[in-house]
């Protein structure tokens, strides 16, 4: 919607401020936006969020896609890939990029499905 | 090859791209995060008091007038940003270097178009279009040639490219596996002009943020596109405020340090419109609102044409602001922007006019401060805050921050609380990877460090990375390296190509990528614009050029004359074999020259001929506080200027004198041709031509020249005495005298 520019009256409440109360005013309405952003993304992951978890386990990157994608498409991707890669290895007994690249092949689903449900 | 068997660079030999790709699955990078420069708060160089410099360079090439001034190269106070964008990592890594041999210690690679809508990481070295695909092998080399280039200025260098798009998550730890510096990161980039899904774009930007965090990687949001982005720069103030701050708010919530945290602020406006006072307010109130953050100072962008001078005034204007205020960075734009992508001497131009601006401007506040008083600013500083304030008042109250931007509050033409309802509409339910984003589990977890958010890790964990024995944050061996996918688009492809030029030394011109041929040409036309761009194009083909385009056209009547820029390929490649190059003269000792001089008694007269009164250049050749001839005991008759040339003769006979310089620098006319041919002619006349040396000298001499029109040398530019005195001696040495 179209509004002409109604600065003068707009800012009747703020035309008392000091200097330094505007500009508490100012940074306090800007946490007021980005809390509950912050909130958002405290609380959910994405498939690059995802991929950079097993980037960080020493997955490279083409398995890192497989297997989130695979993860993505199961419905697991809320328990974390780096948390399935981590069981993978711990069942299998092997580093992680190493379960990694078994599951990017097709190799350890069974182990999560075991675990997580999630089964195609 | 490890990291230690890394040969210092020869600044006589070429950057061996090809060296340095040997090995490079073993680079580690020597260190991580951002690099400020060492200040010098009152340095002293030459004969002058610096108050905003810093450490200077072990190597450099100085300003051009810096030969007047021992060839100090003072160094501002800021780091000095220049932004490469040729689409090959090859290249740019030698544009680097030049970069850096001009003050260039922030290099900023330019992404190519569409990596920010791809889902995942790029690897190899694929070519891009206006920047570079940004991959490991990309970063690692790039890294890899900085730390080569660093050691040979002797000043750290700043590597940084972009953690925005789809991918951010992944970019950032790549990065700082990498030891990239600095990064721009800003949510609010990836929703507005990306058309990224928001609510992947913020959940995505709080992973990216804390790793980044985590090296100490300098974030710079992306403010500035609104401003580039906007119908009317100067009324996108407010606004540009608040994405400031829900960018630092944001990244300081998620766990990054304010130090850590710089802003993308450009003068929002250009010439003609008044715009040092219209953009004066804007900077200051923005400091006064992020005093705890860092300044990225940018340059204007979005007024910018094709003509290069326009281009620079802006720039020099924008710096003043930075000095009137402050900068933590100055960043540059190349003055081709608004024609091309840039080309390798148009970022060294960018960055010479920082440091030539900045070093000018040195010290200024001491004496120019800004009157915080003056109505104008005072008012119109409070004004654009309280704008701002109402502009997140309303955001808060209308929902936050995602229906705002459903409610196109963002880059509207209006200044706030005016809108003109034309602002950028993005819908939550909307934009690439829209549905992507997962509610984490209960048992969410990510065995890894610096990871932000719920984290389930085991009970009793030390670091977060113990249940897989380290991550790759802190275990660099850990990191994987992916080489080339694509055996056609790749960079060992296109050496190949070009592998002729450089094994036999062949000598093509260039602007972007090794051997390219590409060839500007300027020329003024004596017709109006439409006809005269036709005929350059035609011009251009009768110099054998291909691929010809107009880069540039600006009218200098509409019935007298443009100007052109013409811009083409050339075929040619020179073999330096066949070149016939000059020797460069070799100077004698001080004690020879002495010696010779002392022996035979040298006399010489000296005089600027014709109707000329530049009498400068003869004092630096003659005068012994210049280190002239007086300096070996030749004496020394200085007639002046405007000086008839039958008088210096008949000075040379009186005097007795072995040499005759004469100075010319005025050329209308052919003036300074015309005075050697009749000195030399008078010479003749009177009998005594091989008993005297005739030597002239001035802006416009070569040597090639002077002999041609009857002199025994001549002397151009940046002569110094001792180069004449050796030709003296030497001459008078083969000459017999």
């Amino acid at each position: 919607m179209a509004r002409e520019d109604t600065f003068k009256e707009a800012r009747a409440h703020l035309q008392e401020l000091t200097d330094e109360q505007l500009e508490a005013r100012f940074w306090s309405l800007a946490q007021q936006v980005v809390d509950p952003l912050v909130e958002l993304a405290r609380t959910n992951t994405s498939p690059s969020i995802e991929r950079s978890v097993l980037m960080r386990m020493g997955v490279d990157s083409q398995t890192c896609m497989a297997v989130v994608a695979e993860c993505e498409k199961r419905g697991l991707l809320g328990h974390g890939a780096g948390n399935i890669v981590l069981y993978c290895s711990q069942e299998l007994e092997c580093d992680a990029p190493i379960a990694a690249a078994g599951l990017a092949a097709g190799d350890g689903w069974d182990l999560v499905e075991a675990k997580w449900g999630g089964a195609l | 090859m490890s990291n230690d068997d890394m040969r210092a660079l020869d600044p006589n030999e070429k950057l061996d791209v090809a060296g340095l790709l040997e090995g490079l699955e073993h680079y580690r990078p020597r260190r991580s995060g951002w690099h400020w420069r060492e200040q010098v708060p009152d340095q002293h160089l030459y004969e002058f008091d610096y108050k905003e410099t810093s450490k200077g360079l072990e190597r450099s090439i100085p300003l051009p007038a810096a030969h007047y001034f021992d060839d100090i190269d003072p160094q501002p106070d800021c780091v000095v940003t220049t932004e490469i964008a040729s689409g090959r990592v090859e290249d740019d890594i030698r544009r680097m270097r030049m970069a850096a041999w001009h003050g260039a210690d922030h290099m900023m690679v330019i992404r190519t178009a569409g990596q920010s809508h791809i889902d995942g990481l790029i690897e190899g070295t694929p070519e891009g279009t206006g920047g570079i695909a940004v991959t490991r092998k990309q970063v690692r080399l790039t890294r890899k040639a900085l730390d080569l280039i660093e050691d040979e200025v002797g000043r750290p260098i700043n590597f940084h490219s972009y953690v925005s798009g789809v991918a951010g998550p992944e970019m950032a730890v790549m990065f700082a596996e990498e030891g990239v510096n600095g990064a721009h990161q800003d949510p609010q980039y990836n929703v507005l002009y990306r058309n990224i899904n928001m609510y992947r774009s913020f959940v995505d930007a709080a992973v990216a943020k804390l790793v980044m965090g985590s090296v100490g990687m300098l974030q710079i949001d992306g403010a500035h596109n609104a401003n580039a982005t906007a119908v009317k720069a100067w009324k996108v103030m407010p606004e540009l405020l608040v994405q400031h701050a829900i960018n630092c708010a944001f990244s300081v919530s998620v766990g990054m340090a304010k130090e850590n945290i710089a802003l993308s602020t450009v003068p929002p406006d250009a010439s003609p419109a008044p715009c040092m006072r219209m953009d004066l307010p804007y900077a200051v109130a923005l400091r006064d609102l992020f005093g705890e953050y860092k300044m990225r100072a940018q340059q204007n962008t979005r007024y910018m044409e094709s003509d290069g001078r326009d281009a620079t005034v802006s720039q020099v204007m924008n710096m003043m602001i930075s000095r009137l205020t402050s900068a933590d960075i100055q960043s540059t734009i190349t003055p081709d922007e608004g024609r091309n992508v840039p080309w390798h001497y148009n970022n060294v131009h960018a960055v010479n006019t920082a440091r030539q601006s900045l070093v000018g401007m040195d010290g200024l506040r001491d004496m120019i401060k800004l009157d915080r008083e003056s109505p104008e600013l005072k008012a119109r500083v409070r004004e654009i805050k309280e704008r701002a304030v109402l502009f997140l008042e309303a955001m808060v109250c209308d929902g936050g921050y995602f229906a705002s931007v459903e409610d196109a509050y963002f880059v509207d033409s209006g200044e706030y609380p005016e809108t003109n309802d034309d602002g950028i509409v993005r819908k939550s339910a909307g934009g690439v990877a829209v549905g992507t984003i997962v509610e984490r589990a209960g048992d969410y977890m990510a065995p890894v460090c610096h990871h932000f958010g719920v984290n389930h890790l085991p009970e009793g964990s030390g670091r977060a990375c113990d249940p897989i024995g380290g991550c790759t944050l802190c275990d660099h061996d850990k990191v994987p390296y992916t080489d080339e996918l694509d055996p056609e688009d790749n960079v060992d492809v296109r050496l190949a190509a070009t592998a002729e030029l450089r094994e036999k030394g062949l000598i093509k011109p260039e602007v972007q990528w090794a051997g390219d041929g590409v060839v500007v040409v300027t020329m003024f036309l004596p017709v109006g614009q439409r006809v005269a761009e036709a005929a350059a194009l035609e011009l251009g083909r009768s110099m054998n050029l291909t691929e010809c385009e107009v880069i540039h056209r600006q009218v200098m009547h509409p019935a007298e004359g443009t100007l052109i820029e013409l811009k083409g390929t050339l075929a040619t490649a020179i073999d330096p074999k066949t070149l016939v190059i000059p020797e460069p003269p070799e100077s004698l000792s001080d004690e020879e020259i002495r010696e010779f001089v002392a022996e035979r008694g040298l006399r010489c007269v000296a005089a600027t001929v014709g109707m000329d009164e530049h009498s400068v250049g003869m004092y630096e050749i003659l005068d012994i506080k210049h280190g002239g001839l007086e300096k070996w005991g030749f004496t020394c008759t200085h007639l002046g200027t405007s000086v008839p040339v039958e008088k210096l003769l008949d000075a040379a006979i009186e005097h007795g004198a072995q040499i005759v310089l004469l100075s010319t620098i005025i050329t209308h006319g052919d003036m300074h041709r015309r005075n050697m041919e009749k000195l030399a002619d008078l010479a003749r006349e009177k009998g005594i031509r091989d008993r005297v040396l005739l030597i002239a000298g001035g802006t416009q001499v070569t040597d090639e020249l002077a002999r041609s029109w009857g002199m025994d040398a001549g002397f151009g530019r940046r002569t110094h005495g001792i180069d004449v005195a050796s030709f003296i001696v030497k001459n008078m040495r083969e000459r017999g005298m």
